[in-house]
């Protein structure tokens, strides 16, 4: 058996002892958890500045502020979650015990990615370790110094054979995939989604796939320009706009175009300054390979703010693009880069129509000072989530499910929806075994008519 | 020639241009699918009794449904007759139209969920919308309620649904695709019909969501497909439902469930218990009372019983006939291969290795294996593939909370067969090789809608939110870190 199978064969093992089932156990892993993030803050921060120029503010704000609000959510709620959930009787069913039994599933996989390579690998496992289960992490090779620290830590803080951490690129993830797992929650890109999932199939395992999509950003004319582009600035040039729910591109009438081009240059030379490149927060893009294609993005395209970049730091200028024709290629993939495309739409309908002839994507955006545009907006769309007059926040709600539609995925998690995800619900009906009188009228022959009042 | 592409491209403009939204379009559906029922429950009662071999209504049969306790309309109350019970498959589809049509408003309100502190100002819900476009596809061993039950669901939640009923179960298959169809707005609704070949096309095409009830084989070809589209699925799928007897409990109580919920369909049930574990004490004693059930039930020669049933095909009666060559038959033992009958049977010395052991038998053949003692009984379940369903008979309360703590199983019924099934408030689905996802009531209409997300922003407060924005400094930092050691304080300082 290869080295990848004996370690999921271990956590299995690790899982059928029956170690996880206490919910003590459960929220001590998570305490664990919880004083590993604070002990190695910096070391977080240092892996997320060496991966992608962040630093320690955006680190904390951006990835470890919500996992440790996770850990603080779970472990108080986790009592109330895993309780037997009554069920509502039926007359034959009076005397019965009626409920929904949480079970875990058993070895769940998670499978991160590189943007935010913190959360999306450690944010999972908080729910999966709630509920129970064992969890094979498999960080993302591209954000290289947060997938050494990650499997140097966690075994240090976290029970080493429940909690095993693999790293590799493709081949040790393929050689994962072929592995049985009663759950993978991959984040990531459509294209490898499909193969996660026809993986998971040849098991019957259930997934959970966060994708991506273009993020589409409506601004109507009936808003706060300041507001709404200093909010969309900030969404879309965090992290140097590799954020899977950032605005991708903003659709407004032409007549506003110049005025959300001024605003959103001002709010980010408020943030970044006059030259990006210079400032502490401004990140990079991961590798060579995103820097030439997000670059490539920009060709012909009419260049309102930014348009250069830096190979050998991998630095992309925030950049604005106006007048976008919706056939050209900045238009055709999710941008994850700071390069923010407007296309002009006539109308609120054209909008929708617009949005609606496109794959379904993980957010959506809306900005208005009306009420019924944003109605209008959400009623006749579909996305994975909705934030108006704002952006990204939906995510850190931990009541609200963060999941994708369609091509930007499947399931949910976040807080409770976590706690469900990564476990079994069981339909339980418990009788007393008394003598079968009562009973008796179901069995056959069959003579008695039916009473109907 | 691509037979579906028309038809799918008729539904999905139907959807896109918004007709399933209203709740009065989805109400409507529904009413004109309980009219169905009402119009056409003797003409559907005659399909099944044609596709599973029940006797005309006018002989009562249990056979078509395993619910006919169900009885969840208020103001009814039913005792056990066959004729009800014929009519159950029919019934437990009537109480879920009805229950979705109560409900259906409730339903589509919008979740309002429990806010933040740095979202105390918002408006923050999950709503709920149609995925698009749904297929359902159906098994023939209850073809009236695994079709419409999932149809409630997905109409309730919105969506346009494309039906695939088994071709086996033939005469209820054409009901469904010509009839049905007349009560249900078609650019909305369609039934396709064929075999595996046209099952495989209508696969190639791109759906919203898959509902599918069958085979745990089939389910990995459905996911496959599935996959290529990046569609979310249910899969109800099947197992050997184990079904522990404890020494300590009354014998003929628990022969009378087990021989009801086994042999009932002819044994063609996904959740009916497919073998027995105990200690070969407690089966020296259940044997003479499972005798005395099925003797009660089904007369001395059960062949002449207007209450049992027949194999589906004759496929299965051949696999079936081949069962019993395993172990050693107690009771019952004989078939007849031109009725496609097969006797309510008994098997007994039966080695985990024998076919019986190893295929969901679905048939009415019922081992008994022999185990010393509750942890063996739970060791031997552990050690195969998560079932359905799991049954534990006794009389203590701790044996039976044992089974189900140390055990896992789509769903659990503690001294009784699938009743669970009658609890619309219950999931019922699978786990593992079992399936993935659940149904019935709520749980349909939650199964069939994409649960978005929403927070609705105030464009104002600006101030509030202004230290999330750059350039950060050590200050921000730590205001940042001191809210972060506040107790109950929101750390998303957005």
């Amino acid at each position: 058996m290869s080295k990848i199978g004996e370690v999921v064969q271990r956590a299995r093992a690790a899982f059928n002892l029956g170690k996880t089932r206490p919910l003590q156990f459960r929220i001590q892993q998570l305490e664990a958890l919880r004083r590993m993030i604070k002990e190695h803050e910096k070391d977080i921060a240092g892996a997320l500045t060496a991966d992608l120029h962040r630093n320690e503010w955006n680190a904390y704000y951006e990835e470890v502020v919500y996992v440790l609000e996770e850990i603080e959510h779970v472990i108080k709620k986790l009592p109330e979650w895993a309780a037997d959930e009554p069920a509502e009787k039926t007359p034959q069913t009076q005397q019965d015990e009626c409920y929904i039994h949480s079970e875990p599933l058993g070895v769940v996989l998670i499978i991160g990615t590189w943007n935010c390579p913190f959360t999306v690998t450690v944010q999972p496992m908080v729910g999966a370790i709630a509920a129970g289960n064992a969890v094979v992490i498999k960080p993302s090779e591209l954000s290289e110094n947060m997938a050494n620290l990650l499997a140097t830590v966690i075994p240090q803080y976290l029970d080493r054979d429940l909690y095993p951490v693999i790293n590799g690129g493709i081949s040790e993830t393929t050689e994962v995939l072929k592995e049985r797992f009663d759950h993978i929650l991959y984040t990531g890109n459509t294209a490898v989604g499909k193969i996660i999932m026809m993986a998971a199939a040849k098991h019957l395992t259930p997934v959970t796939l966060e994708l991506g999509g273009k993020n589409p950003c409506y601004v109507d004319k009936d808003c706060d320009l300041d507001v709404a582009c200093r909010r969309i600035a900030w969404g879309k040039f965090m992290n140097s706009g590799q954020t899977c729910v950032a605005p991708d591109y903003i659709l407004c009438d032409p007549s506003i175009q110049n005025q959300i081009v001024e605003k959103l240059k001002k709010s980010l030379k408020e943030f970044y300054g006059e030259d990006a490149k210079k400032s502490r927060d401004y990140g990079r893009i991961i590798n060579s390979r995103h820097f030439q294609r997000v670059m490539g993005l920009m060709e012909g395209q009419k260049v309102a703010y930014g348009g250069t970049g830096d190979a050998a730091t991998r630095y992309i200028a925030p950049t604005i693009l106006t007048d976008v024709d919706p056939q050209s290629q900045v238009m055709q993939e999710e941008i994850f880069g700071p390069v923010m495309p407007i296309v002009c739409v006539r109308s609120l309908e054209e909008a929708i129509q617009f949005i609606n002839q496109r794959e379904k994507p993980l957010a959506l955006y809306v900005f208005s000072l009306n009420d019924k545009v944003i109605k209008k907006m959400i009623s006749e769309t579909s996305s994975g989530g909705v934030t108006a007059n704002d952006v990204v926040v939906h995510n850190s709600v931990h009541s609200l499910p963060y999941g994708g539609v369609g091509n930007s995925g499947m399931g949910s998690y976040h807080g409770k929806k976590s706690f469900e995800t990564f476990s079994h619900r069981r339909s339980c009906l418990v009788r007393p075994l008394l003598n079968d009188e009562s009973l008796k009228a179901r069995y056959p022959p069959s003579l008695a008519k039916m009473t109907r009042h | 020639m691509d037979p579906f592409a028309d038809t799918l491209r008729r539904l999905r403009e139907a959807f896109s241009a918004g007709r399933t939204r209203p709740s009065e379009f989805r109400a409507a559906q529904l009413r004109g699918l309980g009219r169905f029922l009402q119009e056409h429950k003797q003409l559907l009662q005659e399909a099944l009794a044609q596709d599973l071999h029940k006797q005309e209504h006018s002989q009562p049969t249990p056979a078509s449904g395993p619910l006919h306790m169900l009885c969840t309309l208020p103001g009814r109350f039913c005792l056990q007759s066959a004729f009800e019970s014929e009519v159950s498959e029919i019934s437990i589809t009537q109480s879920e139209i009805n229950l979705a049509l109560r409900n259906l408003r409730a339903w589509m309100k919008d979740e309002k969920v429990p806010k933040n502190l740095a979202t105390q100002l918002d408006s923050a819900f999950i709503r709920k919308e149609p995925f698009g476009l749904v297929l359902v596809i159906a098994p023939w061993n209850y073809p009236v309620n695994l079709t419409l039950v999932p149809l409630v669901g997905a109409l309730a939640a919105g969506n346009c649904v494309v039906l695939k009923p088994s071709e086996f179960s033939r005469s209820t298959e054409k009901v469904l695709a010509e009839v049905l169809p007349r009560y249900l707005d078609q650019s909305c609704f369609a039934v396709v019909l064929g075999g595996p070949q046209e099952m495989g096309q209508l696969l190639e095409h791109k759906f919203d969501y898959i509902f599918f009830t069958g085979s745990p084989w089939v389910g990995r070809i459905v996911m496959s497909a599935a996959a290529k589209h990046l569609t979310p699925v249910t899969l109800e799928l099947g197992g050997k439902n184990p079904c522990y007897v404890d020494d300590d409990c009354d014998p003929q109580t628990v022969a009378n469930r087990l021989a009801w919920f086994r042999y009932f369909n002819t044994g063609q049930t996904c959740v009916a218990p497919d073998y027995v574990l105990c200690s070969p004490d407690t089966q020296e004693r259940l044997l003479p009372a499972l005798q005395s059930a099925i003797t009660r039930f089904y007369g001395e020669d059960p062949r002449s019983s207007p209450n049992l049933g027949r194999i589906i095909s004759d496929k299965h009666f051949q696999r079936l006939r081949g069962l019993l060559g395993c172990g050693r038959v107690a009771i019952g033992g004989q078939s007849d291969e031109s009725e496609r009958y097969i006797a309510p049977t008994v098997l007994v010395d039966v080695e985990e290795t024998e076919p019986v052991m190893q295929e969901e038998i679905f048939g009415p053949i019922l081992p008994i294996v022999n185990v010393r003692s509750l942890d063996e009984a739970i060791d031997f379940i552990n050690r195969r593939e998560k079932p359905l369903a799991l049954y534990a008979f006794s009389n203590s309360k701790q044996v039976v909370k044992r089974v189900l703590a140390q055990t896992s199983s789509g769903s659990f019924c503690g001294n009784d067969g699938f009743m669970h099934l009658t609890l619309a408030s219950l999931p019922f689905g699978g786990v593992g090789a079992s399936g993935m996802g659940s149904y019935h009531g709520k749980f349909s209409f939650d199964t069939f809608s994409h649960h978005r997300a929403c927070l609705l922003r105030c464009p104002r407060m600006e101030k509030i939110y202004s230290i999330r924005y750059p350039p950060y400094s050590p200050r921000k930092l730590r205001v940042l870190l001191m809210a972060m050691e506040a107790r109950g304080c929101s750390c998303t300082l957005l």
